[in-house]
C-alpha cells in the first residue's frame, strides 16, 4: 500500500522529507552529538555480542547474523513508532535510529565475511550466510513495521 | 582500552555516514538511495582492506569495529528496501538489494585484494 503523505525512504536522513532537511540548520550540533552518542552505544553493543560468539573465517557468522536481523525488526518497529507519533521528539530518529541502529547494525562485516568465507574456500557457507542476512533482514524489518502498526492501531482503536 | 577505541571510530563513523547520506541526495533528486549505498560501499572497501593488511588489534577496533561498523548500516539499507517496495518501486527494490550486496562484495574483494598486494 504505497503511503503518499510519506515521501520518506531512508530512516538515517532524507531529504524529501521537510522535516529531515531543515534538521541540521537550528542545532547542528546537537543532532550530530546525539547521532554519536547513540551510535557509540550501538556499536559497543554489536562488538560485545560479537566478541560473546565469535566465529572462524569457514564458520556461518551467527552473532553479526543475529546484530544485523534483530536490528532491522528494531528499525521497522521504531520508524512505525515515530511516524504514528508525527516524528515523536526530534532527536529520537537521530538517536536511535541514525546512532544506535544505524551503530549496531553493520553491512561491512557482512561483505566482508562473506568475502572472507570465500577466500577461506568455504563458498557454501559465504552464499548460505549471503542469502540468509539479506532475506532474514528484510523479513524482520516488514514484521518489526506489521507488529508496531498492528499495536498501535488496535491502542488508538481502544 | 579496546572500547574506547571502538567508541572513538563509531562517535566518527555514525555522524559520517549521515553527513554523507546527506551531501549524496543533495546533489540528486532520486527514490534510489544512493547515500546509502555509497557509505556501505565504501564501509566494505576500507573494512576489506584492513582485513587484507592485518593492522594489529587498536587500529582494527578503532577503524574497523568501531568507524567502519557504524558508517555502513543494514538496518536503513533494510528499511529502504522496505519502502521501495511500500511506495510500488519493486524493480527498484530489487535492484537497490541485489545491486547493494553485488557493489559491497566487490569493494571488500577489491580493498582486500589490494591491500594484500601492497603489503607483500
Amino acid at each position: 500500500m504505497a503511503e503518499p503523505l510519506d515521501p520518506r525512504t531512508d530512516p538515517d536522513v532524507d531529504l524529501r522529507v521537510s522535516a529531515d532537511r531543515g534538521e541540521l540548520t537550528a542545532h547542528p550540533a546537537t543532532v550530530l552529538a546525539a547521532i554519536a552518542v547513540g551510535g557509540v552505544l550501538g556499536a559497543l553493543a554489536r562488538a560485545g555480542l560479537q566478541h560473546a560468539a565469535p566465529h572462524p573465517p569457514t564458520g556461518f557468522p551467527w552473532a553479526t547474523f543475529g546484530i544485523n536481523t534483530s536490528g532491522c525488526l528494531l528499525i521497522g518497529a521504531l520508524m512505525a513508532v515515530l511516524g504514528h507519533l508525527d516524528g515523536g521528539h526530534p532527536l529520537a530518529r537521530p538517536f536511535l535510529g541514525v546512532g544506535v541502529l544505524g551503530g549496531f547494525t553493520t553491512f561491512s562485516t557482512y561483505t566482508v565475511d562473506i568475502q572472507q568465507a570465500l577466500v577461506t574456500g568455504a563458498p557454501g557457507t559465504a552464499l548460505a550466510y549471503l542469502a540468509a542476512t539479506l532475506l532474514g533482514a528484510l523479513a524482520a524489518v516488514g514484521l518489526g513495521d506489521a507488529v508496531a502498526t498492528g499495536a498501535l492501531r488496535r491502542r488508538t482503536a481502544r | 582500552m579496546t572500547v574506547l577505541l571502538i567508541a572513538l571510530g563509531a562517535a566518527v563513523g555514525a555522524p559520517l555516514r549521515y553527513l554523507t547520506d546527506r551531501a549524496v541526495q543533495s546533489r540528486h533528486d532520486s527514490a534510489f538511495p544512493w547515500g546509502t549505498l555509497t557509505v556501505n560501499v565504501i564501509g566494505s572497501l576500507l573494512l576489506g582492506a584492513l582485513v587484507g593488511r592485518p593492522v594489529g588489534p587498536a587500529v582494527t577496533a578503532a577503524l574497523g569495529t568501531g568507524f567502519c561498523g557504524a558508517l555502513t548500516t543494514y538496518s536503513t539499507f533494510s528499511y529502504e528496501t522496505l519502502r521501495l517496495v511500500r511506495g510500488g518501486n519493486r524493480l527498484l527494490a530489487i535492484a537497490y538489494a541485489l545491486g547493494s550486496v553485488a557493489a559491497g562484495l566487490v569493494a571488500a574483494t577489491v580493498g582486500y585484494a589490494v591491500a594484500r598486494a601492497l603489503s607483500t
